[in-house]
């Protein structure tokens, strides 16, 4: 087992410059979307967006250790 | 009031039952015998976290603070992100090396036995609030739910009860199934709040937040209702909490019970979108605003919403998974704090030739004495205890420069850890304790960790160099002066 690569890091880093720190730029009331204020839409749009990133950090896992087993 | 009782009765059966006719030896009653599947770690995970915070504090800080409440989805999502990061190597070095809990961990990276009695002292410590305040959440759920027919310590005696035994035969494969049980009944219960209450008191979401906007035209956005929890103290506080997500002992001892680490990455997946669940209970929280304003304990604004809306029958199931979500993370914290204790922090001190069959004995006779100890300060519960729980927050993520370091950084040394946890663990007694949190806009335990790591390192370096004793690669540790 290796350390996590560079790739999957980056993409890890994604979630945290989504929600965490770019609050100043999404926290307020409007536009609502979908019926709620913009900032509880943000956050929701971007739960599924970090789970997409999980998605996709772990395919660069897996194809790393792979790799490592056909060297 | 029975439906309470009809619920808790089954979640009782199914963790008496999931434990019956195996064998328990340490390994299998603490972590199951690292045998967890993709489904039942996400049970466990979700169990352990959706607790009576999540249930009442998530829509009490909706109510009574407004938008910083927000932060609880931020960190809860971004602390799944940093597990995909750590757990898998955690379980991997477990396998290898045989780990149980958090000390075993520091005890073999960094050969130090002060170290690991640090770190088994302090996670018990911070611990033992959490659950007491499990319990007081329990109690006053059982209370809201039954109209006062089930008096606050009748039903946290009854809980404390059930709670022990079934740990103390079934061991966390019980405690697993009866999450079973709960995820499903919270999440209908969230449903049934987050999106009835609504559309029955403003004929949807879109007039609730058109309502709130127009007469609290501040409280949805940070810093809501407060004073101090802008943007700078959200940054910090997502980046503290998400740090320490699995550094409370009972959570990093969950990485242990899965069967493989890719289980752990492909959990990452999926726990976020669980999250997801508290958006119902944060829009609860807003619509208690307006339907029963005024309220002075904002923690019970979800109990009096629904009180006020539902019909009996369906608040005893209110109350129920209420119950059930206090019961399941009190099962896993007593768990947890009971193998430390045996086999961390009894067995080095008084009782070094100690069998391992012995230590499964006494961590089971642990279970019964801290369940006691937690009735007992529920029963006198005060404010010092909440401060104490805040504390526990700042202090358990003390702990992640350790382990992150540990696991990617061979040139830490044990005297780095050590300082560099202490001086956090000073910093944030410190701050919380004089009432300087946030400290000047910023989460004091964020404050504690910068330096911790900051300490840590500086230390590390000018201390001579130690091997490192649980390398990630199998062949050994190639590369060890990382200079």
């Amino acid at each position: 087992m290796r350390k996590p690569s560079l790739l999957s890091i980056a993409i890890g880093l994604i979630p945290f410059l989504g929600m965490c720190f770019s609050v100043p730029w999404w926290d307020r009331v409007s536009p609502m979307i979908l019926g709620l204020p913009f900032n509880l839409f943000w956050l929701i749009l971007w739960i599924v967006i970090s789970s997409g990133c999980m998605a996709l950090a772990n395919r660069v896992e897996e194809r790393r250790k792979r790799k490592g087993r056909a060297l | 009031m029975s439906i309470i009782f009809l619920i808790v009765a089954i979640g009782s059966i199914v963790g008496f039952r999931a434990g019956a006719g195996r064998k328990m030896n340490l390994e299998e009653w603490s972590i199951a015998g690292r045998s967890f599947g993709l489904l039942f770690m996400w049970l466990l995970m979700a169990g352990e976290i959706y607790t009576t915070f999540a249930f009442l504090g998530a829509s009490g800080w909706a109510y009574s603070r407004g938008g910083p409440a927000l932060y609880i989805m931020a960190y809860i999502t971004l602390g799944y992100v940093v597990s995909f990061y750590i757990l898998p190597y955690i379980w991997e070095l477990g396998r290898r090396h045989g780990l149980q809990t958090q000390s075993d961990f520091f005890e073999k990276r960094y050969r130090s036995h002060v170290l690991a009695l640090l770190v088994s002292f302090f996670g018990v410590l911070f611990v033992i609030p959490y659950l007491q305040i499990q319990l007081t959440g329990l109690g006053i759920i059982v209370q809201v739910a039954s109209f006062d027919q089930i008096p606050r310590n009748v039903s946290m005696l009854l809980a404390v009860t059930i709670v022990a035994l079934f740990v103390y035969f079934g061991g966390m494969r019980a405690v697993a199934w009866v999450s079973v049980l709960k995820d499903l009944l919270m999440i209908l219960a969230a449903l049934a709040v987050g999106i009835f209450v609504p559309l029955h008191y403003f004929g949807g979401f879109s007039p609730l937040f058109h309502t709130l906007a127009a007469t609290h035209p501040t409280h949805l956005v940070m810093p809501g209702a407060t004073k101090t929890m802008g943007h700078a103290w959200f940054i910090s506080t997502v980046l503290l909490s998400a740090c320490g997500f699995y550094m409370w002992p009972h959570t990093f001892g969950a990485a242990f019970t899965a069967k493989s680490g890719d289980i752990l990455r492909r959990n990452a997946i999926v726990t976020p979108l669980y999250t997801l669940s508290l958006v119902f209970i944060l829009i609860a929280g807003f619509a208690a605003l307006i339907v029963v304003p005024g309220l002075s304990n904002g923690d019970m604004s979800l109990l009096m919403l629904a009180r006020k809306t539902f019909p009996a029958w369906f608040l005893g199931v209110i109350g129920g998974a209420g119950a059930l979500t206090a019961m399941v993370p009190s099962a896993i914290i007593l768990l947890t704090a009971s193998t430390l204790f045996a086999k961390n922090v009894y067995r080095p001190l008084f009782s070094p030739h100690m069998s391992e069959d012995r230590v499964a004995r006494l961590a089971r006779a642990t279970v019964l004495v801290l369940a006691l100890i937690s009735f007992g300060l529920a029963l006198h519960s005060s404010t010092t205890l909440v401060a104490l729980l805040l504390l526990g927050y700042a202090g358990v993520t003390q702990f992640f420069p350790g382990v992150v370091l540990g696991l990617f950084w061979p040139r830490v040394t044990s005297s780095g850890v050590t300082s560099g946890m202490l001086v956090g663990l000073t910093t944030v007694a410190t701050l919380l304790l004089s009432h300087h949190d946030p400290f000047h806009g910023i989460n004091a335990g964020f404050l504690a960790l910068v330096l911790n790591f900051a300490v840590t390192v500086l230390v590390s370096l000018v201390t001579p160099e130690q091997s490192n004793p649980l390398p990630l690669s199998n062949d050994g540790e190639v590369a060890t002066t990382a200079h």
